[in-house]
């Protein structure tokens, strides 16, 4: 019987939170800890000559690291092993980190960075990803005969679109506190996503086996894939300064660095050609995409390998041709970010089927209804779509909300006339988005999760899935209260700690409920067969839960129950030719945006979004919620705002004063809704949520901003001084520059 | 925090506190290294994202600007000073129901912001709290929950209000707080 | 966090009078209104080791006054004190606008208008009213007081005619008579908590005839310090503004300006929108 999942129940960590009471890692008190710095590189290519010490200073007091100081081998582990903890040798981009300093003061740990001088031999930077030579990794995915189809379209559409960096701007900065216990455990507290990934990385730096590292999840301040690798790096810094200096070092940076040095969103450009029949059918894509990965691999070949799968945007096409490559340049890396490769593709996708539309004269609901994924739909890489294929009610939903035909007829004739102050337009983009890990990337993670029930009669959820604001907490205890017929109340959520918690995974890829939801139902069923078994029945009240226990129980702490991933019957996939079940399952969601612009400054104001969402079954509502805003909102930023800019491979608008995301008046009111049907795999019927609301909402203001100036902007963000110069550029096209 | 016939002297949280440290040590870092408050944050250092927010005499302020020593013979609240686990106060109940916190980092700011508007009766419209928050930043919410956990809060302590002027008075001069009412779960 | 707190020397006066005769004796020393500019160079460990003149405890300066024909801000006063005040409210719209998009809430509650003209930021939000009210700046020192015209306060970016020892004690607002037309808009990189890219200020007084008596319009952003646009203002004046005139004020407008290309924004951009928004001023009826 289901009785708190699908209702809105309290945050579990909330009152904690905000009674002010939450631990993140800067408010961690270590008795003798001291702080850590990084020196970093300050040119984007060279070998390094020399890192000297200015021989004046005093460094006695302070604790230097460098590579040198690297127990077992300089190494970030990740997919490969390409990127050092510090430089040696050679640094390849800017703001690579060298050298490492502590001390017990911070300002003094800052002011011995000005007195350590790196020699460089400076080398030619390659700042431009159309300049590369260096290949990361690539992709061709074909369906069909796009030649063919391109020959028998009835027009050829084209269009190439450009997306930039995007920087997390998570209000909690990157952090980590190491030490060594006295049996010589290494023991890292940080803020992070995922806490498994750590303790893989800390294993070849240090040369110690597994059980002698243990990491524990600090309260954590945002994450949005900023702190899904990168925390490798970091605890791993402070883990080298904590082993040479016999005392715990905590590293947090402050703004300006975590925006200098960490990952970013990977920049893209994409190009498109299609072709569509008079009717609107869609008879051939054909998919360019080039994206930046940066200095090292990170995790640039599953970004792009997500990039690439939603590339065509949630549409059934014949014939499709899609060639994708990541290459390295000499900036700092870039890596996870919410969408993971899909916000860029799907913006270029979504924006092109406007220009389709227009360039055929069909509406644009009308071509996507002429085109979208249905249940039995088949994808490009052979899957085919059995069922929670909720893309149509999303859309028609969506048009209904608001009130999207009439606001164009309305909006048309306001723009007709030239004494209005502003333009109107309405436009909307439809998505989908694979829940869970690409192709085998499941069967791989073969992740686990854990029921627990204590001597004392607690009821305990054990997995490595973090929270960091999505709900992690309180999801999980709901499926738990539901699967095991007991009070929400009743379940607590262990903090994710390794020396604890079993693999989950990393907490990416709008996997946490779906498929770690998943195990942890498993996990509370089969508690609840033990109950049954020994008592005859759940217990109703906690004192006979306490009894149960500690029958169940007996001399031991605890009694544990383990769920471990299986791959879905029936789901395959080949990772040499690339093709069958790209994902698990797909959500899907309609968003449209109504805006208006101001005719003498080109500023853009959002006066609505309406987001419609099917994710199967909301667990709980209010968060499900919370998520759609929240993503759409950073997605809003993404499309109007966030503009990294670099010069010589270094961001110049490092700080939130440049770094624009949006206050509290840039954001519109929004309706959120969901719909579709239970997806039958999923816990109680849930897809995948967290990502989801990146995809559709850059695409739709492009598409509005079309719709109330008649400029197409495909180059993000859409500035008011890129409107500005398209729109004199319409103006007067012969005027002389 | 050590007594001492020199220092600055201020009030934290209804406490008088003396800070005998340089002058200019930031109010942020007295609060939080000196006092152990650790539920303000510090976010930029810039003054851009609110995360620092404390009410001094009453009105917010990044308290990662305000060297100690401006903050002298001032009164000064901190997150903490709202309520606990066990007994949040009006806001803090809002924003559990509302949704108004998600990862937690921007939430004592954003309060203290929040706590100092609803004190002062400010206006339900959405456009006047999205102007009064739009100096705490936050990345998870989009800030429609917070929104509307203002919203709340406003309305939760104008009912308060009116239950207090209808009941007969029982004690005189001090102020007696309502009894707490079990949450409506919303749906 | 890279300021070191232990290696600031902090001055602390007891009032404004003894501020002026430690600043006399410590030139050096940096005056410290709200901070809200300072403090964030000082997080970034730019001001270590330097001498700091605290100018809190000087209560007298934070007063606001009014007579019949003026309005006198104390130089401490905070941008949010300045837009509760009624005399302010009542007499100059358009710094009560210009005080509310100073940073956000938090910053207006400790920004002073005081700090913010001896910043001398490009893009001070309130210099762009106080330039169109021809505002007087109150300076004083240990050796005595002078003033200053607010269009003549500013040497350059980040510099002010202050020489040693001077600090900035109030600034005088003549109350204008009621305008034909006023405006205060400010163009930033986000709808609050912004750094401008323009911002436009203007007073327009018509006479019965139609014709202009006089217009008074100053930009923020577009030059190293704010500008009056003084050839499009001597140009409209005495004329109807018709839609050619209004054409040539704003191509005037280039010769009183230099707007540059930098992180935030774009020269073309601030200029087209300057001409766009003065435009719109003249050609409106309101």
């Amino acid at each position: 019987m289901v009785h708190v999942v699908g209702t809105s129940a309290r945050r579990k960590e909330g009152p904690e939170k905000l009674a002010g009471h939450a631990r993140y890692v800067d408010d961690y008190r270590i008795p003798g800890c001291l702080h850590g710095v990084t020196l970093r590189s300050s040119i984007a290519h060279g070998r390094i000559r020399r890192v000297a010490l200015d021989p004046a200073f005093a460094w006695g007091e302070f604790v230097v690291a460098t590579a040198a100081d690297i127990p077992g081998q300089n190494v970030v582990s990740l997919i490969e092993e390409d990127q050092p903890l510090l430089a040696d040798g050679e640094v390849r981009h800017a703001l690579e980190p060298i050298a490492l300093v502590a001390h017990a003061d911070r300002a003094r740990a800052y002011q011995a960075l000005e007195h350590i001088q790196v020699e460089y031999e400076p080398l030619e930077p390659v700042l431009a990803p159309e300049q590369s030579e260096r290949l990361f990794k690539s992709f061709l995915i074909e369906r069909g005969d796009v030649a063919a189809g391109l020959a028998a379209a009835d027009l050829v559409v084209e269009g190439e679109y450009l997306l930039p960096h995007q920087e997390h701007a998570y209000i909690e900065n990157n952090g980590a506190a190491c030490w060594f216990e006295g049996d010589g455990t290494l023991v890292v507290l940080a803020s992070m996503q995922c806490p498994y990934y750590v303790h893989k990385a800390m294993k070849p730096l240090f040369d110690l086996p597994g059980h002698k590292i243990r990491v524990i999840q600090a309260v954590t301040g945002g994450g949005f894939g900023g702190k899904e690798e990168y925390p490798n790096l970091i605890a791993g810094h402070a883990a080298l300064l904590a082993r040479k200096a016999g005392r715990p070092v905590k590293i947090v940076y402050d703004r300006h660095e975590d925006m200098l040095a960490t990952t970013k969103r990977h920049p893209a450009r994409i190009r498109h050609r299609t072709g569509v029949k008079r009717d609107g059918r869609l008879v051939a894509q054909d998919i360019e995409i080039l994206m930046d990965g940066g200095a090292y691999l990170t995790l640039s070949p599953v970004v792009l390998s997500r990039a690439t799968l939603h590339a065509t945007g949630p549409y059934d096409c014949p014939n499709v041709r899609i060639r994708s490559r990541v290459v390295a340049t000499n900036t700092p890396p870039n890596g996870a970010f919410r969408g993971f490769g899909a916000p860029q593709t799907l913006f270029a996708a979504e924006l092109h089927m406007e220009r389709v539309a227009e360039a055929i004269g069909l509406d644009p609901v009308a071509i996507r209804r002429k085109n979208v994924l249905r249940v039995g739909s088949a994808l490009a890489v052979g899957q085919v779509l059995h069922e929670s294929v909720g893309a149509e009610a999303a859309l028609e939903e969506c048009v209904k909300r608001s009130h999207f035909k009439e606001k164009r007829r309305e909006y048309a004739r306001w723009n007709w006339r030239t004494d209005q102050p502003t333009w109107r337009g309405i436009g909307l983009a439809l998505v989908h988005h694979g829940s869970g890990f690409t192709g085998s990337g499941e069967l791989y993670l073969a992740s686990k999760a854990a029921v627990a029930l204590t001597r004392a009669g607690e009821i305990r959820v054990l997995s490595a899935s973090t929270e960091f604001g999505q709900g992690t907490n309180t999801m999980f205890a709901q499926l738990a209260a539901d699967s095991l017929g007991v009070p929400f109340e009743w379940i607590s959520v262990e903090t994710p700690d390794t020396s604890r918690v079993p693999d989950s995974g990393p907490t990416v890829a709008s996997r946490t409920c779906m498929v770690v939801g998943r195990l942890v139902q498993s996990a509370a069923l089969q508690l609840k067969d033990a109950l049954l078994r020994e008592h005859g029945h759940v217990p109703h009240s906690l004192p006979r839960l306490r009894e149960a226990a500690r029958r169940l129980c007996g001399d031991d702490a605890e009694r544990r129950f383990e769920a471990q991933y299986e791959r879905p019957a029936g789901m395959q996939w080949d990772d040499q030719t690339y093709r069958g079940d790209a994902y698990e399952a797909y959500s899907y969601a309609a968003v449209a945006v109504d805006l208006e612009v101001d005719k003498a400054t080109w500023e853009v104001t959002l006066a609505r979004v309406i987001a419609v969402q099917d994710i199967g079954t909301p667990i709980n509502p209010l968060l499900a919620e919370g998520q759609v805003i929240g993503g759409t909102a950073q997605a809003l930023g993404y499309a109007l705002l966030e503009a990294p800019v670099y010069k010589d491979g270094v961001m110049l608008n490092a700080q939130l004063t440049n770094y624009i995301i949006p206050t509290a008046l840039d954001t519109p009111e929004m309706e959120i809704a969901f719909v579709g049907a239970p997806y039958s795999n999923g816990p109680f019927g849930a897809k995948g949520v967290g990502e989801l609301p990146m995809d559709a909402p850059p695409p739709a203001v492009a598409a509005a901003i079309h719709n109330a100036t008649g400029l197409w902007i495909t180059e993000l963000p859409i500035l008011p001084e890129r409107l500005a110069a398209a729109d004199r550029r319409r103006q007067a096209p012969r005027a002389r520059r | 925090m050590t007594p001492s016939a020199a220092g600055l002297r201020l009030r934290v949280n209804g406490k008088p506190v003396r800070f005998a440290g340089a002058p200019f040590t930031r109010l942020l870092d007295v609060l939080r290294e000196e006092l152990g408050l650790t539920g303000t944050k510090e976010g930029c250092g810039e003054g851009e994202c609110g995360a620092c927010t404390v009410l001094l005499d009453g009105r917010p302020v990044n308290s990662c600007l305000i060297p100690i020593c401006q903050a002298a013979g001032r009164r000064v609240e901190t997150v903490e000073s709202l309520g606990t686990e066990a007994s949040l106060n009006v806001v803090q109940r809002a924003f559990l129901t509302q949704g108004g916190a998600q990862c937690g980092i921007c939430t004592p700011g954003m309060l203290m912001t929040a706590w100092a508007y609803v004190r002062g009766g400010g206006s339900s419209e959405p456009a006047a709290i999205r102007r009064e928050l739009a100096g705490n930043l936050c990345r998870c919410t989009g800030y429609q929950h917070i929104v509307n956990s203002v919203i709340a809060a406003l309305r939760a302590r104008r009912r308060s209000h009116a239950k207090q002027r209808s009941e007969p008075k029982r004690t005189v001069g001090r102020q007696r707080k309502p009894a707490t009412k079990p949450q409506a779960r919303r749906r | 966090m890279r300021g070191a707190p232990a290696t600031m020397t902090v001055l602390r006066p007891r009032s404004a009078a003894e501020a002026l005769r430690l600043y006399a004796s410590n030139p050096e020393a940096i005056p410290l209104a709200g901070g809200t500019d300072f403090m964030v160079g000082w997080n970034a460990g730019q001001a270590n080791g330097l001498t700091i003149l605290d100018l809190a405890a000087a209560r007298s300066w934070t007063h606001i006054e009014a007579t019949k024909a003026a309005v006198t801000i104390g130089a401490l006063a905070t941008h949010a004190e300045i837009q509760r005040d009624k005399h302010v409210r009542r007499h100059l719209p358009l710094l009560v606008a210009a005080c509310g998009t100073v940073g956000g809430l938090q910053i207006q509650n400790r920004g002073t208008l005081g700090g913010n003209i001896a910043n001398a930021s490009p893009a001070g939000d309130t210099f762009p009213p106080l330039a169109v009210y021809e505002a007087t700046i109150e300076i004083a020192s240990a050796r005595g007081r002078r003033r200053v015209a607010f269009g003549s306060i500013f040497a350059g970016v980040k510099k002010t005619v202050l020489g040693p020892g001077e600090l900035i004690e109030a600034i005088h607002v003549p109350i204008p008579r009621t305008p034909s037309r006023q405006l205060w808009r400010k163009v930033g990189t986000r709808a609050a908590q912004a750094i401008s890219k323009t911002m436009v200020a203007g007073l327009l007084w018509l006479g019965r005839d139609g014709t202009v008596t006089e217009l008074r319009f100053a930009l923020g952003s577009m030059a190293p310090t704010v500008r009056r646009l003084s050839k499009a203002e001597a140009f409209v004046e005495g004329k109807r503004l018709s839609r050619e005139v209004i054409h040539e004020a704003c191509a005037l407008m280039k010769q009183d300006v230099a707007p540059i290309d930098d992180m935030r924004s774009t020269a073309e951009y601030r200029l087209a929108v300057s001409q766009n928004l003065l435009a719109g001023f003249l050609t409106r009826q309101t």
